[in-house]
């Protein structure tokens, strides 16, 4: 192999093993951090806006079924800002209405409709015959049927547990809210029953018997979730200026 | 055996070493078993989900059997079963040979790589369809699993490099710094991907330690990675190995390897933001992430370009050697896939693009054409050398399959390019009155044609690696087809003509 008289050659890297290794450690390095470490550092990179809030302990064991049934894989929670996804979904999305989802549901693909503001848009009872047979109210879905959640109660002995945890990650629920964790999951199922603490803790959040059923079952805390998609920031408060990055 | 047949290929690597080196080959043969079978495992997954879509009633109205828990189950059986098996089988074969020494660690490791390698995918799987996901696509096993895979992944890295560490050539090849820099950089990604907290050391559940855009960020610096280093780079080093050995020709240049190596590792790394374009990630992050994308069509190009051009004094072989046809149909589809995928990182184009079919299709272009392809062609070969039979059972059989393999990912992508900018184009559509002509499920309704085509290309994929694994069945057993074999000297008809 012909060699450089002079100066560097690539020669070297390939004779030395350590040196290939410390050359692509940092080649393949780099791109990450400058992409990465000042999504942490530049403060703007979180919207500044006020409603957002840690899900309830309901809402946070539906999106905890959210995740299992993969259902990210046909949802995107992300409007973009183009006329068309406005009006079809609503105020583009801002990172700060994320900011306590761990990890992030944007999605990647939109098999089905995007849920960034599902919450609302459709009555609860709406969401429960939706789940349980989906072409029953769209007959054009072609969404698998989740009727086998609409009776299976909801493990939820250890959600205190849930909340310390997402805590630790930066998540900031406090200890009134770590204490009362249980008993908000019941709280938010029994729309007759004393609401004054959890809406306290959680504004905004949707309290109903979502599946008419005596226990809390999967779905109900499933359709928690999704009916307080994107409801927590008050678009009328803000000019478009206000939320920029 | 006539001597017709014998120059129908095959015959290749079968040399071996003149010294004393004894490569290890059992564990390799084990890799090999088990990338055809997660292989076909995972074709036979795709196209299920893929029949899900054209008819939801495949939902089977159970938990397990939901399109949610069983795309994970292919994703996972496609990339990281079979390509994984076929990284390790092939990787752990080829850097004996080029640094003349057997594998660092010996058979032990690399079989105790094998067992626990293929025990974390079962375990991986099956927790998919129990639930259990981190809900992050191709990373979605839990925390226990992913420190599994970590300990896994580092042994294989001590293999490897440990294997060109005290290698007897004097230089290292240029397949292994693309492994090399594969390992290495799945590790980093791996391990940065998943830093999670679990809700109790006793069970599954786990929350990621950053949240919103910054999981968004992180994920996409894997996921578009696992892309380029795991489905690239390796299979790049698949590429400058197998390539050359077949076509009996040395690489095209070597300096354009250098080029492309360094430019390759470097860009890719940056383009992840490209997943992510219009939404929450700010805008500085969005236009790194594509100015670096369109810079990698360069060094992806120079990649193909060298290993397209290695045919160069040997392009007859296409037309004899149906296992050199896979491998050289592997890269053009892979330049394919790189001009592609820069084009649909420009934010514009990215605009019609995210969120429809056309990214599915992109994958599969890659995924199907590119990484399946150069598979194919690399088991071909290996499993005669590794069974020690001096050909393949049948070489009519490989274009076949080859012919069969190709039709079906071309219905898949024409039906994917077509029902994404559709569907891209009906979400964005006004009426005369200014407003939206189509409801969401309308566009739903559009897809499903384009659905049943691409199922339909899907069981020709699968169809064809059956074909393979008939055909490798028979070869191992140490049968040999009669047929025709391929015909080296041009026709009489044409030398008559002229």
């Amino acid at each position: 192999m012909a060699q450089d008289k002079k100066g560097f050659s690539h020669d070297l890297i390939e004779r030395n093993t350590l040196l290939l290794i410390v050359l692509v450690l940092i080649t393949v390095s780099i791109g990450g951090l400058v992409q990465i470490v000042p999504l942490f550092t530049i403060e703007s990179t979180i919207e500044k806006v006020e409603g957002v809030r840690p899900y309830s302990p309901l809402e946070l064991a539906g999106q905890n079924i959210y995740f299992r049934e993969g259902c990210y894989n046909c949802h995107s929670q992300q409007i973009r800002p183009f006329r068309d996804e406005v009006e079809r979904y609503g105020h583009y999305s801002l990172a700060a209405e994320s900011m306590y989802d761990h990890p992030f549901q944007w999605g990647s693909k939109r098999t089905g409709p995007d849920l960034a503001r599902v919450g609302g848009k459709y009555s609860n009872d709406w969401q429960v015959a939706h789940l349980v047979n989906p072409r029953a109210v769209v007959p054009e879905s072609i969404m698998p049927t989740y009727g086998w959640m609409k009776d299976r109660p909801l493990s939820y002995g250890d959600i205190a547990d849930h909340l310390k945890t997402l805590k630790i990650v930066g998540v900031p629920y406090t200890d009134e809210q770590i204490a009362n964790a249980k008993a908000d999951v019941e709280a938010q199922k029994n729309p007759d029953g004393d609401t004054a603490g959890l809406m306290k803790r959680y504004p905004k959040a949707v309290v109903a018997n979502f599946t008419g059923n005596k226990t809390v079952t999967e779905m109900d805390a499933l359709v928690a979730y999704l009916q307080v998609l994107g409801t927590m920031v008050d678009f009328t408060k803000y000019q478009s200026k206000q939320l920029q990055q | 055996m006539t001597s017709a047949t014998l120059t129908s290929g095959a015959t290749l690597g079968s040399q071996r070493v003149s010294e004393d080196v004894r490569y290890h080959e059992d564990a390799i043969r084990l890799f090999v078993i088990a990338a055809v079978f997660w292989g076909v495992v995972g074709f036979l997954a795709g196209t299920f989900i893929a029949l899900q879509l054209a008819f939801p009633a495949l939902n089977l109205g159970l938990e397990w059997t939901s399109f949610g828990r069983l795309r994970p189950v292919h994703t996972s059986a496609v990339i990281f079963a079979f390509g994984g098996n076929v990284l390790l089988a092939t990787s752990l074969y080829s850097v004996q040979r080029t640094c003349r020494q057997h594998l660092f660690g010996g058979e032990g490791l690399a079989k105790f790589i094998f067992w626990n390698y293929n025990v974390f995918i079962v375990l991986a799987a099956l927790s998919y369809v129990m639930g259990f996901t981190q809900g992050k696509e191709y990373a979605e096993p839990e925390w226990i699993l992913d420190l599994y895979l970590t300990v896994v992944w580092v042994l294989y890295a001590v293999q490897f490099i440990g294997t060109v560490m005290t290698r007897r050539e004097s230089h290292i090849y240029v397949a292994n710094w693309f492994f090399m820099a594969f390992i290495l950089t799945v590790a980093i990604l791996h391990i940065g991907n998943n830093v999670n907290v679990p809700v109790s050391l006793f069970g599954m559940k786990s929350y990621t330690y950053v949240s919103g855009v910054q999981s968004a960020m992180v994920q996409w610096w894997y996921g578009h990675n696992a892309v380029g280093f795991f489905l690239t780079a390796g299979f790049l080093g698949i590429m400058y190995y197998f390539v050359p050995k077949r076509a009996e020709r040395p690489v095209y240049s070597y300096r354009l390897s250098i080029v492309h190596f360094w430019t390759l590792i470097f860009l890719y790394i940056w383009a992840g933001p490209h997943h992510l374009h219009y939404t929450s990630l700010p805008d500085w992050a969005q236009t790194l992430g594509m100015t670096f994308s369109v810079m990698l069509w360069m060094p992806s190009w120079g990649g193909m370009i060298n290993g397209i051009m290695t045919l160069s004094g040997a392009w007859d072989k296409l037309r004899t050697d149906p296992v050199l046809r896979f491998l050289v149909t592997s890269v053009a589809f892979y330049g394919m896939s790189t001009f592609e995928g820069p084009l649909m990182s420009v934010k514009p184009v990215n605009a019609l693009s995210h969120y429809t079919d056309w990214t599915v299709g992109h994958v599969h272009s890659g995924a199907l054409g590119w990484v399946a392809f150069v598979s194919f062609g690399a088991i071909y070969y290996l499993v005669p050398v590794l069974w020690k039979r001096s050909q393949l059972y049948s070489m009519r059989l490989v274009s076949y399959h080859f012919w069969t393999a190709t039709i079906g990912i071309v219905l898949y992508i024409t039906a994917m390019w077509v029902s994404g900018i559709m569907q891209g184009l009906m979400w964005r559509a006004y009426d005369n009155l200014g407003f939206l002509q189509y409801s969401f499920v309308e566009t739903v309704a559009a897809m499903h044609p384009f659905y049943v085509i691409r199922a339909m290309g899907g069981v020709l994929f699968v169809t064809g690696a059956l074909i393979m694994v008939y055909n490798l069945w028979r070869t191992a057993k140490g049968d040999v087809r009669i047929e025709k074999p391929y015909v080296t000297t041009p026709h009489k008809a044409t030398v008559g003509a002229a």
